[in-house]
């Protein structure tokens, strides 16, 4: 976002280190806060395009019956790095970007507490990016296991697997730095007076987030570093002849993958919880229990893994307990919903783009959320689970939830970024179009499931032909409606109307203070907090 | 604006799940119909569960939608300035838990149920190799019965160049046969990497961990051709796993059962026979087409570099003795399974005479069933 | 920087993170290579362990640089406080994944294998832990907890102490008591990964125990050999604190690089009593 540059550079400040090099070499070495935000969220999009360039080839090979554009092999590695990209390179550093540039403008910082460690933390993805996407091309291409990399299938794989193992040590390392960092920023960078039950919603959501990442992150290293070694130097972790157990690797895995799936999950909570009241221009509906529901969340999450896992033939008093478990994180995520609705309760609604996405948000992620509800019940699941009802599913969550979420950020805070008003006419035809085209790609879905359609197959039955058409249909048009955005977002920076220092009528927090485009630098003193100015 | 449209059409989709049982067309969009009391009873759990959550879901959105009609800004509506009440969030914390908690009762029931495998009158194994099952028929009616059953669907359909037909993919050449009204006790495991066995008529679906034994059971409670596919991602032909089950009567089963034991009794005493290049060149073949050529190709290219060519392999044309024992025991850490426990001496015989004599392959070898009874020792 | 100084620290532009992220490319791409038997593998290693190695002396030294030049204020030092700790729990965390491995092995693969119900796979599998799996044939001697662990747990121990005992030093301005406290510290962990590096030399030559030795020897490794590469790790930084302190670094109320190594030292010693308690001696 060239904007941010040109006039920061010409915001009068009286700082005298605002000497930082100009072309490549200001992005490759900054420490600015904003540059750095504003490179995740790039960095995000392109793998968003790279991913759902993926997913189009799946869903073009699935629109009929029988192989025809891709062979097999190519197809799993298709699904594998889809869900990888995705997951780490779409959705989690657009939320890492988000809280680049609007934490230290939320709490008032003047950038976040370890600015060069912070620089890279981004610089570590496009590493692990390179070898994530370069894996399609070795020999025996990428790892053809699905983003959950099962063993004994994984030791199967070569070279491209190893690559993808070092992605993810990378990309590990990259969230963990990154979440150190966040965490630190909140906890030791707000401005005098915010005290943590002041703090925007935001920065709650991505402290407890951020707690999450540093958690299991290393879990997840732990993980495929065994892998790594049962492929290589001949160690037994997941080989039953050796005493270990192919099953023990899901049991890490899925203790690092479900909090994963809250940690896409709660900044998305967090920006829903700053639009919707800035759209009904009425204050944030049960702040207090908002931050009990998030906490209750993220540690109810590590405790439920094994719902991924439910015919895998664990004991049936697990089965009962991770049952249980599961079942009771409908309930602090319900106390959110319902805090939701009450702030939209007799407010003065209006639904600018941001508006539309965070109710497309809650519309679809609840959907998302009671089918998660449906599976977490272990007999239902016998008959669910890796089918395409889970795949329905989870894009729920994840599609029109967090991405929903991301762009609502991105419309929201879009002006305070480029100091420019995108083109609301466009925003809202952007919106209709993912909204319609993705209940077309991925409602089918649930039925193709509940019918007996497997997932990560290339080829399958004849009667699920007509629900497979309709979803690839959908998948296509949903995927077009994404360069529409791509091209909103370019002409906001280039042009559009200039926006005020606080272009939403309900908009409330520090980060509407600051002139838009925000200036390179802001906050460098601390500003003074009158009442509770830094709620949401 | 308009939400509120959407949130009907959709809940008109949701709703139709809920009652859908009826009608069957093409479109399928709801569980199969069952076979078995357990698949009957996660119907019936998922039509609770999709009630209760419809009711919450249009309670829901018919506040946010009656908020979105009439708390707009454009009708002048001023916003209140509330934000808290402690005695609401309390409510809709309680409340919702003791929906679960209605919930989890009749799941826990079906559970246990589902998960108590004593008692069965017949116990099968199924073994999941890439990319076929393995049967063997431990326990009661039929004890000793094993076979392999391969899918059965040409590869012409499925690149196109035929007609696809009723049972594409859902078709092997060797049925799973069992009484009706009987207790069957599936026990799964696999030899290469995890596959799972799933019949949705039946509702078992239990993954097949290699080196451990699971199990799972049922009762089909009607005679009839049940068919399901491979669960779990198991590599390149995932896909292509099927599983049929066919349901019959006690006596059909006796029958089939007489049958079998014959066909075994044929095939044991092999070790003995020896045959002429010729025979063993064409029934090679065919074990070549049913087991290896989804690996190493019908040409014998393989798919360099996961599935080395065969054509002109050092092993394929070097001394037999290494040939053999590659075929009997594999190569563990890669995808070539250990063969010897899937097919007997004859076949493998055949097999390698086969491999050691096609394509660029001119070795002139014969491997007899003899070679490969020696070689197991 | 100026009057801010007094409150927040931004540092100027680095090219150091990017110099970092090319250096874990070529480990990563290089590691990879050579796993695989490609022969350039070993040299993109290491030229990716050299470059590495650049950046870590650069970057810290600018860290120290700018320590010792007093831009580092109380809130800096705060935030540094709350990234070590953070940082400790994710290798907490780490380690956590490698101790569920071992207990779910010890606890669940292990006598799943050896009970009835997969005998028809492993009939003759009736062992318990430690146990190297049904197909394992060789003999192999577990590892004892009286010997070199316990002199090993008593070298650690003491080295915590040794170690907060300098800290004492520093803290009352007797630079004497720190740089022998130090030193003692950092001979004792030396010390340890000797005995440690003796003892899997033994293993693998008299006790036939290796990494390959199913999954006792994969757990044993792999908790043992991470562990002492955090004890590596750990003396590094302690002999760099020597030196810093050689060099006439720290003061009374303003040492954090110290603490944050002490910190890590203690840890790796925690992680070590559980070593000894689960992996030794139970
Ligand atoms: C953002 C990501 C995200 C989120 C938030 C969730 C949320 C939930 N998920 Fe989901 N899930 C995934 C991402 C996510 N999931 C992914 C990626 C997979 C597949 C991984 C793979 O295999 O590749 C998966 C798979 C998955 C499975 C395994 C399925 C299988 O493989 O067989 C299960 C099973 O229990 C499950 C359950 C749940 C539950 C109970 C929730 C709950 O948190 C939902 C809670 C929300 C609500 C219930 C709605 C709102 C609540 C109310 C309005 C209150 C009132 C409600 C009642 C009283 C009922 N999920
Ligand atoms: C947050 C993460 C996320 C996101 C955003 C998406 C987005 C999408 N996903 Fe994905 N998905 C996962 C996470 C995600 N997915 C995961 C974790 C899995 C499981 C993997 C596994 O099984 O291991 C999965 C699996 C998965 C499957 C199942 C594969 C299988 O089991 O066989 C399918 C199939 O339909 C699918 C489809 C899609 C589609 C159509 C989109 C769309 O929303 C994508 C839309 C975007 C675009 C299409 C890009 C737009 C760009 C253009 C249009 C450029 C056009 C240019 C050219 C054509 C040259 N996904
Ligand atoms: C699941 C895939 C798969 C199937 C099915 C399969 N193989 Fe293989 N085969 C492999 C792989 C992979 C290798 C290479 C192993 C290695 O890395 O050396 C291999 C290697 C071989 C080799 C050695 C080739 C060489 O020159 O190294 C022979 C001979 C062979 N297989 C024969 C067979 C026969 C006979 C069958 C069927 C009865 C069969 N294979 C079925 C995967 C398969
Ligand atoms: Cu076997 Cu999938
Ligand atoms: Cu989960």
């Amino acid at each position: 976002m060239e904007a941010t540059h040109v006039h920061g550079a010409g915001h009068a400040h009286g700082g005298d280190h605002a000497h930082h090099p100009k072309g490549i070499m200001r992005w490759i070495t900054t420490t600015n806060h904003k540059d750095i935000g504003t490179m995740y969220l790039w960095f995000s999009f392109t793998m968003f395009l790279v991913g759902g360039v993926m997913a189009l080839i799946l869903r073009a090979e699935l629109f009929q019956p029988g192989l025809q554009f891709v062979e097999p092999e190519f197809f799993n590695q298709m699904i594998t790095l889809h869900g990888l990209i995705m997951v780490f390179g779409a959705i989690m550093p657009a939320f890492v970007g988000f809280a680049n540039w609007m934490i230290p403008l939320m709490i008032g910082a003047p950038d976040m507490a370890f600015a060069r460690m912070n620089n890279w933390s981004f610089w570590l993805l496009p590493p692990a990016g390179i070898l994530l996407t370069a894996s399609m091309f070795v020999p025996g291409g990428a790892a053809g296991t699905g983003w959950t990399l099962y063993p004994p299938l994984s030791i199967q794989m070569g070279i491209g697997m190893d690559m993808a193992i070092f992605a993810i040590h990378i990309l590990g390392m990259s969230s963990i730095m990154g979440s150190i960092n966040i965490v630190t920023t909140i906890l030791n960078l707000r401005a005098p007076g915010m005290t943590l039950m002041r703090m925007p919603m935001f920065c709650w959501t991505w402290l407890i987030t951020g707690y999450l990442l540093i958690a299991v992150m290393p879990v997840l290293a732990g993980a495929v570093t065994m892998l790594l070694t049962d492929r290589h130097f001949g160690t037994s972790f997941f080989n039953a002849a050796g005493g270990g157990d192919p099953v023990l690797f899901q049991h890490i895995f899925w203790f690092f993958g479900h909090p994963e799936v809250y940690i896409i999950a709660l900044p998305a909570f967090g920006v829903v919880s700053h639009v919707i009241p800035a759209f009904a221009r009425k204050p944030l509906f049960g702040y207090t229990s908002m931050v009990y529901a998030i906490a209750a969340i993220a540690l109810i999450s590590f405790i439920v893994w094994a719902h991924h896992m439910y015919v895998v033939g664990m004991p049936v008093a697990g089965q009962l307990y991770f049952m249980y478990a599961t079942i009771l994180i409908a309930v602090p995520t319900g106390v959110k919903v319902f805090n939701w609705v009450a702030t939209m309760w007799r407010g003065s609604l209006t639904f600018e783009t941001p508006m539309l996405f965070a109710l497309g948000f809650l519309f679809l992620f609840t959907i998302g959320g009671f089918t998660g509800l449906v599976l977490s019940n272990t007999a239902v699941d016998v008959q669910l689970q890796d089918t395409y009802y889970v795949v329905a599913h989870f894009h729920y969550v994840m599609v029109a939830g967090a991405l929903f979420s991301a762009f609502a950020a991105v419309y929201y805070w879009l002006p305070k970024w480029t100091g420019h008003m995108y083109d609301e006419t466009l925003g809202k035809w952007h919106f209709w179009l993912s909204f319609i085209f993705f209940n077309i790609a991925f409602f089918p879905q649930h039925f193709l499931g509940l019918a007996g359609m497997p997932r990560r197959i290339p080829d399958y039955a004849l009667q699920f032909t007509d629900f497979n058409q309709v979803s690839t249909i959908g998948a296509f048009g949903f995927g077009l409606s994404q360069l529409l955005f791509l091209y909103i977002v370019l002409k906001t920076i280039r042009s559009g109307e200039k926006a005020a220092a606080k272009p939403w009528e309900g908009a409330t927090g520090l980060e509407w203070t600051v002139p838009s485009p925000a200036p390179y630098h802001t906050f460098e003193e601390p500003p003074v907090l009158t009442e509770a100015k830094g709620h949401a | 604006m308009g939400i509120n449209k959407k949130t009907q059409s959709c809940l008109t989709g949701l709703a139709l799940m809920g009652w859908s049982a009826m009608v069957r067309a093409a479109w399928e969009f709801n569980f199969q119909i069952p076979a078995t009391k357990s698949a009957q009873t996660v119907i019936d759990l998922h039509n609770m569960m999709m009630i209760i959550i419809m009711i919450i879901f249009i309670g829901v959105f018919a506040v946010v939608s009656y908020s979105v009609f009439k708390h707009r800004k454009s009708k002048g509506h001023q916003a209140a300035q509330f934000h808290d009440n402690t005695l609401v969030e309390i409510a809709w914390t309680v409340v919702p838990l003791i929906i679960l908690a209605a919930m989890a009762w009749p799941a826990t029931v079906a559970l246990l149920n589902m998960r108590d495998t004593a008692q069965a009158d017949i116990t099968i194994k199924a073994t999941g190799h890439q990319w076929k099952w393995g049967y063997d028929y431990l326990k009661g009616e039929g004890e000793g019965i094993r076979f392999m059953s391969l899918k059965a669907t040409p590869a012409e359909q499925i690149r196109g160049s035929a007609a696809k037909e009723e049972h594409y993919l859902l078709e092997v050449d060797k049925h799973v046969v069992v009484p009706v009204g009987k207790k069957i006790r599936m026990l799964t495991t696999s030899t290469d990497v995890i596959h799972s066995w799933w019949v949705p008529a039946l509702a078992v679906k239990q993954d097949a961990i290699p080196g451990y034994v699971r199990d799972a059971w049922f009762k089909a409670e009607k005679e009839g051709i049940f068919r399901g596919q491979c669960a779990e991602l198991c590599g390149k032909d995932h896909a292509f796993m099927p599983i049929v089950v066919e349901v019959v009567s006690a006596e059909k089963y006796s029958q089939w059962v007489g049958n079998q034991k014959k066909q075994m009794a044929a095939a044991a005493d092999e070790g003995g026979k020896s045959y002429s290049l010729d025979e063993l060149k064409s029934r090679g073949e065919e074990v070549y087409a049913a087991n290896c050529a989804a690996c190493h190709q019908a040409n014998g290219k393989g798919l360099p570099p996961a599935f080395p060519a065969l054509d002109g392999s050092k092993i394929a044309t070097g001394p037999k003795e290494a040939h053999i024992a590659l075929v009997l025991h594999g190569k563990p850490n890669t995808a070539m399974a250990a063969f010897g426990g899937q097919l007997g001496d004859g076949d493998i015989a055949a097999v390698i005479t086969y491999e050691r004599n096609a394509w660029g392959n001119k070795t002139g070898d014969v491997v007899q069933p003899a070679d490969i009874k020696a070689a197991r020792k | 920087m100026n009057q801010q100084a007094s409150r927040y620290f931004v540092p100027d532009p680095s090219h150091y993170p990017l110099v970092g992220s090319v250096a874990l490319f070529l480990l990563a791409s290089g590691a990879a290579l050579w796993m695989n038997k490609y022969a350039p593998g070993p040299y993109v290693v290491l030229a990716g362990f050299a470059v590495l190695l650049f950046m870590l002396f650069a970057w810290f030294g600018r860290v120290i640089g700018e320590s010792e030049s007093g831009k580092y204020n109380k809130q800096v030092d705060f935030s540094f406080r709350w990234a070590m700790s953070w940082f400790i729990f994710s290798e907490v965390m780490f380690f956590a994944a490698f101790f569920g491995a071992l207990f779910y092995v010890r606890v669940l693969a292990v006598p799943d294998l050896a009970s009835a119900e997969q005998q028809l796979l492993w009939p003759d599998f009736s062992t318990s832990w430690p146990s190297a799996g049904p197909k394992f044939a060789e003999q192999f001697t577990p590892m004892h907890a009286v010997g070199i662990p316990l002199i090993n747990t008593l070298l650690l121990l003491s080295s915590g102490a040794t170690l907060t005992w300098a800290h004492w030093g520093l803290l009352a301005g007797k630079r004497d008591q720190l740089k022998l406290g130090l030193i003692l510290t950092i001979a004792l962990g030396l010390l340890f990964i000797s005995l440690q590096a003796y003892e899997y030399v033994h293993a693998y030559e008299e006790l036939n125990l290796k990494l390959t030795t199913g999954v006792y020897g994969s757990t044993f490794f792999m908790l043992t050999g991470f562990h002492g590469l955090h004890v590596t790790i750990g003396a590094t930084m302690l002999l760099v604190i020597f030196f810093r302190v050689m060099a006439g670094h720290f003061k009374p109320d303003h040492h954090f690089a110290f603490e944050a190594v002490a910190w890590y030292w203690h840890f790796v010693d925690v992680v070590w009593l559980c070593l000894f308690v689960v992996v030794y001696w139970l």
